[in-house]
Formats: C-alpha cells, structure tokens, sequence
C-alpha cells in the first residue's frame, strides 16, 4: 500500500476533501508543534498556533504553488505564525523570559561539569540559543531542509543560511566553552 | 587522511555544507565533494564528528517535546466544520467529534495510565484509516471501496503496559500489520492482520507466530 504524497493530498484539501486534511495533519502536526514550541517555548500556544497553521493550509490549500515542498510550506506558514505570536506578547512577559534565560544553569561551568554529561550541556546549550539560532539549527538538523528549503521558509538568500547556520553554530561552540566543553571550532 | 586542504576557500566551501551533509540533505554533487574533502582531510573529518554530535543531540532535544493533545486536532477540526461549506468533490463522512468522544470515553482509568501510547495509537489508527480509504480514490465524484468486511484476517491484541509506541509501530511494520479499530474495553485493538481471509489453521499458526514475536503483545486472538 502507498501513501498518497503530501501534494495529492493539497489538491484534495484543496477541493474540501477533510479526509485528506485528517491524513496530511496525522502526518505532520508532531514535527509543526515541535518546530513551534521551540520558537514560542511555550506549549499551550504552540498548540493554538498549530490548530491555525492548519486552518491556513485547509483555507489556502488551492493557492499552493508546489514549488517547494508540503513541509516546508508548513514550516514557512508555522514560522509567521510564531513569530506574530511572539511580537503580541508583553514587554513585561519578554522579560520574564529574558530573567529565565540567566538564571539558566548552563551558565555556571562548574555545575555543567558536574554533570559530566556531554550530551545534556549540549542540548542545554542548543536550548540556550537565540531564536534565530535556535530555528536554523532545527531547520537543518531535525527537519532535514536542505539550504534552498531553509532559504524558504526563512525568507532569506541560500549564502545567508549558510552564513547564519555558522554563526549559530559559533555561538553553539560559545556556550560550550562557557560550560566547560572546549571543542576548539568554529 | 592526514593532509590538509590546502586550498583555503575550498575548505571554508565544504565546511559551510558540513551541517547538511550530516543531515543528508546535499546534492549528489556537493555530497561526493564533502567526502572526498573529508577522505583527505584529517581536521575537516574531526570537525565533522563534532558536527554529528550536534545533529544528534538536536534530534533528542526535539523528540523529548513530547507532541500536542488531541485538543489541537478538535479544535481544528472545529474550525473547519465552521468554516462556510466550499465546493467539495469528494467529501467522506467521519464523524471526527463523535470518534474522538468515542475514543476518550472509552479510557478506562487503567488505560488512561497508558495514555501517551494510546493517543499515539489513536493518531496511529486516525492514519491508518484515512491512508488506506484514500488509496482507493478514483480521483472522480466517487470513493471506492475495494475490499469487503470479512474479506482480510483480523485479530484482537493488547500490548504490554511498558510497550513503546516505536515498539509498536515496529512490530506492525515488520508483520505487515494495521490496526483498524480500538481501543476497546480492556485496551484491546482490532488489527488486520493478513490482507486476504485465512483459513482457520493458517491464521491460528499465523497468530502463534506473531505471538513469539516478543515481549509486547500480553494477548492476542481471532477476530471478524
């Protein structure tokens, strides 16, 4: 048995098939809410904004174009999504948040070496990183987009993201000095 | 490989496709690029361990955010049944509200303690449904359905308490097996098992088989 393709299913959203919607949502809301709550940080409006990435898609199914894949279409659509979300937020929320984040205990070296666990200060390190860090980092990593995909869905030229996956990954190495793993590149 | 590149912008080229050749993402080209670099290039090799653990850890980080309730799906799917009726060529019944109220009424407080690998599985099942109704699709006015109740073997199968849903999806998988319907009183599960109707004592040495298959089915039987 072979699944229908991402795109067969658009066209049938496309014509009002909510079947087809059930499928391309089962296949795919996991990796949008996850790519999601890694922006907003937050799962109660990762969940929100997942419900409209698909609404979108449900709405807006015979305006895709099929120059780029479904899930990069979906990424691009979650992305925007997030982003507004985050510029309604509060001042005062954006700084409890900015207090979180130097509170993080990947910032004391000593407690990171305690740990001795290379693999936790990573992650801790890649959860430490900006948000534009943090979603290029993902976008190549996890969801496996090529650099024409994340030029996509970041709405950027391909040598920015090549530029800006170094950059994040310089911060990356940063932050892992600072807990106590000396890599020595980039 | 114990040389350098020597070519200073060749080697910042290939390090920048580094993540992606990690990731699997490059070209044919640049991939054959990056591991001909990295054959002779003991630096750049190092470099792209390091590279590996990053994508590594990354892919954990993503897969501990666990995934959203079914509460996400009814919203949506709300919406949509609000959502001023468009020119629908094909439109199938199901009645998602009525299966999702079916599907949390029917979580006894024993299954709810296994409520991770029970939402997964009912994604599992919403899929399975879904993906196989639609392969029959003619592309026309009209929804085919090819095969007939009782025309397949079923069975009925709980898993163990402790059984991952990558467990479970592994062993469908390698049995070639779909879950139809569930879960049932006691967690049980309708599956199918075979696409054609056995004979009774090739689904039964056929049910025997599956349940050697380890440690994850607790019970397992016929079914229509």
């Amino acid at each position: 048995m072979q699944a229908t393709s991402d795109e067969v299913l658009i066209g049938r959203i496309a014509s009002g098939d909510r079947l087809a919607m059930q499928v391309l949502y089962a296949r795919h809301h996991v990796r949008v809410y996850r790519f999601v709550l890694r922006l907003v940080s937050d799962p109660t409006t990762a969940e929100e904004l997942i419900s409209e990435v698909f609404l979108d898609v449900w709405r807006q199914a015979n305006r895709f174009e099929g120059r780029s894949a479904v899930s990069t279409w979906l990424l691009a659509i979650a992305r925007f999504k997030a982003l507004s979300a985050l510029r309604r937020r509060t001042d005062e929320e954006l700084d409890e948040e900015a207090a979180a984040a130097i509170e993080d205990p990947s910032d004391d070296p000593e407690v990171s070496l305690q740990k001795k666990d290379k693999g936790e200060i990573l992650r801790k390190c890649l959860t430490a990183l900006s948000p534009d860090h943090r979603e290029i980092i993902d976008l190549v990593y996890y969801h496996e987009k090529s650099i024409e995909e994340v030029a996509e869905v970041l709405k950027i030229p391909e040598n920015t993201v090549k530029t800006r996956m170094f950059y994040a990954r310089k911060k990356l190495a940063e932050l892992l000095k600072a807990a106590g793993v000396e890599r020595g590149w980039p | 490989m114990n040389t350098m590149l020597n070519n200073a912008p060749e080697r910042e080229t290939i390090e920048e496709l580094l993540p992606w050749h990690a990731a699997g993402t490059l070209s044919r080209r640049d991939a054959q690029r990056v591991e001909e670099a990295l054959a002779r290039d003991s630096e750049l090799a190092r470099r792209f361990e390091l590279i590996r653990e990053e994508l590594g850890e990354t892919i954990h980080l993503n897969e501990s955010l666990g995934a959203p309730s079914a509460r996400a799906m009814e919203k949506l799917f709300a919406k949509i049944e609000a959502e001023a009726p468009v020119a629908r060529k094909a439109s199938v019944s199901f009645n998602l509200g009525a299966w999702l109220s079916g599907f949390v009424a029917s979580l006894s407080p024993r299954t709810l303690a296994y409520s991770a690998t029970s939402a997964a599985l009912a994604i599992m099942l919403l899929a399975a449904v879904t993906v196989g109704s639609l392969v029959d699709y003619s592309g026309q006015d009209n929804f085919k359905t090819v095969s007939l109740p009782g025309d397949k073997t079923y069975a009925m199968i709980r898993f163990a308490p402790e059984t991952s849903v990558a467990d479970i999806t592994k062993f469908l998988e390698a049995n070639k097996a779909t879950v139809v319907g569930g879960p049932r009183p006691g967690g049980m599960y309708k599956i199918q098992v075979a696409e054609s109707k056995l004979p009774k004592d090739q689904a039964d040495a056929l049910l025997k088989k599956l349940q050697t298959e380890g440690k994850i089915i607790s019970f397992i039987a016929p079914s229509d």
